[in-house]
């Protein structure tokens, strides 16, 4: 049940998205996201979806895949979409009861706000499976150095955030472990209301934090060992370079938020 | 002596935790020698492995000094030099790999070390040929079986280029064949590479390996001799908390019934030898 977490799965490949350098690839979702926010009508989010179809497209990645990764949001959006369609401000009442009512305005903020929240994940899906956990965390690194000098641990993040990522599947395994031993010992998850499973995942969850802890000490002393001693005098085997893709891509990306802007400007919905 | 070059010398070398009565290294004097298999043999809590983060500069000596390859740890700079010609391999597999890629773990020693891409990449690539891990440079460390991320560990060691590598109990949680593999490795850069092992262990059969085995018992060395030596004196190491392997006992009690073996075997393939030729002697 826990092995099939979708969080910052990476999906290998060499396609020209998969080879962007990875600070090029989180500017532009970062871009990316202001024109969803940004973009006000229909046109305008058919000119996005379209082009992430591309993107997907171009990174060889089947849209079942992605899909798929949108299924954990399918609550939120659903939850949001009731929300703004019942609760929403509008004068054109289409439906009426109580204090619920259905506007025009309302049904269109929802339809929108829906379709953002789609076009979000799906953004930032596409950065995670196209760019591995340790481009990404070096990209990161790398885009924040510039604040080191005002004593931003740029290096300690993306070292805490690799990690993490490296232990997730060390953890959900050892979680596997744990929930086999104690049911073996007659430990019950499954039945009872929320707060009994609830109480029920204490005797996991124990052992799981001392485990980790334990965990954490034997693995700052393996770093010791092999001459960690922070981000400086460090090099990198493979560092990052922009390339002529990344110049490309940008350009695009620029070409897209200029049509998203025109749009608005125009009021072509 | 004089001719003999030492990479490890300890003298009164002795540590005790923080908050403890009893050291944990009792005055420990201890020489291994350039090139050489050491095995460091102890029951659970004898102090082994203590000695071993004292060889890694990852505790300073509460007395007596410790010289690892001509340096004392006396600052953090030192602890940094020591720690780059005298590596370590730990128990636990899964907690000594920092990287979500096998090659980028192999990667970051020499990361650390300040070394130019180039080179990196080079290392990496010979570090993995060496232990046999080439092919797996792309995979995802959780996805290794215990043997192979234990060697995947060795990697990362040997690519910063260590004269020593010290191995505690890296075998211990590993299945039979993983064992067989971490210590097929470390055999073949010890004569090989010329690469000075200290192989922290409490199993028998793996010390019997090794060129010279010392004995720890309570902190301090009880016997430091060839393993057909130490392993001829059954009673002492039972004192230990140490068990003979199956041959050495038997061997010891052939010869206590009277028939007259050699105290010096180990191994079944020994054994075998040594019978066939009591049997056509008499």
């Amino acid at each position: 049940m826990l092995s099939n977490i979708t969080i910052g799965q990476y999906f290998p490949g060499t396609s020209f998205i998969h080879r962007l350098d990875p600070r090029t690839k989180i500017l532009l979702t970062v871009m990316l996201i202001v024109c969803i926010f940004v973009s006000k009508g229909f046109m305008g989010f058919a000119l996005i979806a379209l082009f992430m179809l591309f993107c997907a497209k171009l990174s060889r990645i089947s849209l079942k895949f992605i899909i798929r990764g949108l299924k954990p949001i399918a609550f939120i959006v659903s939850f949001t979409f009731i929300l703004n369609l019942f609760l929403g401000a509008g004068t054109d009442v289409i439906w009426e009861w109580g204090v619920l009512s259905i506007t025009k305005q309302g049904v269109r903020n929802a339809v929108y706000m829906a379709v953002r929240l789609v076009l979000l994940v799906t953004g930032t899906q596409l950065l995670t499976l196209t760019t591995s956990p340790i481009a990404l965390t070096d990209g990161l690194e790398r885009l924040f150095s510039p604040f080191k000098k005002i004593g931003f641990p740029a290096h300690e993040l993306a070292m805490m955030m690799s990690i993490a990522l490296r232990f997730i599947p060390t953890l959900i395994e050892e979680t596997e472990k744990i929930t086999k031993a104690q049911k073996a010992r007659g430990a019950d998850f499954e039945s009872g209301n929320l707060l009994k499973r609830a109480k029920a995942m204490l005797p996991l969850l124990i052992p799981l934090f001392v485990g980790s802890f334990r965990r954490a000490d034997d693995l700052a002393m393996a770093m010791e060992a092999r001459c960690y001693r922070g981000g400086n005098g460090r090099t990198k085997m493979n560092p990052l370079t922009f390339a002529k893709i990344d110049l490309i891509a940008a350009g695009v990306f620029t070409a897209l938020f200029a049509a998203i802007i025109v749009l608005n400007i125009f009021g072509i919905f | 002596m004089s001719d003999r070059e030492y990479v490890i010398k300890a003298e009164n070398l002795s540590f005790r935790y923080e908050g403890a009565e009893r050291y944990a290294v009792d005055h420990v004097n201890l020489e291994v020698e350039k090139g050489e298999f050491l095995a460091v043999l102890g029951r659970n809590g004898s102090g082994k492995s203590t000695l071993g983060k004292l060889f890694n500069a990852l505790i300073e000596p509460t007395e007596g000094t410790l010289t690892v390859c001509g340096m004392e740890c006396k600052t953090e700079d030192d602890a940094f030099a020591i720690r780059q010609k005298c590596g370590m391999v730990f128990q636990n597999p899964d907690n000594q790999l920092v990287a979500t890629i096998v090659e980028e773990d192999v990667a970051f020693g020499p990361e650390n070390l300040g070394i130019a891409s180039e080179e990196i990449r080079r290392r990496v690539r010979w570090a993995l040929e060496t232990v046999g891990m080439l092919e797996y440079r792309k995979n995802a460390p959780h996805l290794l079986s215990g043997g192979q991320k234990q060697r995947v560990a060795i990697a990362g060691v040997i690519a910063m280029k260590p004269e020593i590598i010290v191995f505690d109990e890296s075998t211990s949680m590993l299945d039979p064949i993983g064992r067989e593999e971490v210590m097929r490795v470390a055999k073949q850069l010890n004569r090989e590479n010329g690469v000075t092992v200290v192989w922290i262990t409490h199993f028998m059969e793996e010390a019997a390996q090794a060129d010279r085995i010392a004995v720890v018992h309570n902190g301090s060395i009880a016997m430091a001799d060839t393993p057909k030596k130490i392993f001829s004196k059954g009673q002492a190491l039972k004192a230990f908390g140490l068990e003979t392997p199956d041959m050495s006992y038997l061997a010891q009690e052939l010869r206590s019934a009277g028939i007259m073996i050699s105290d010096e075997i180990i191994t079944v393939e020994e054994m075998e030898v040594e019978l066939c030729r009591y049997k056509s002697n008499t």
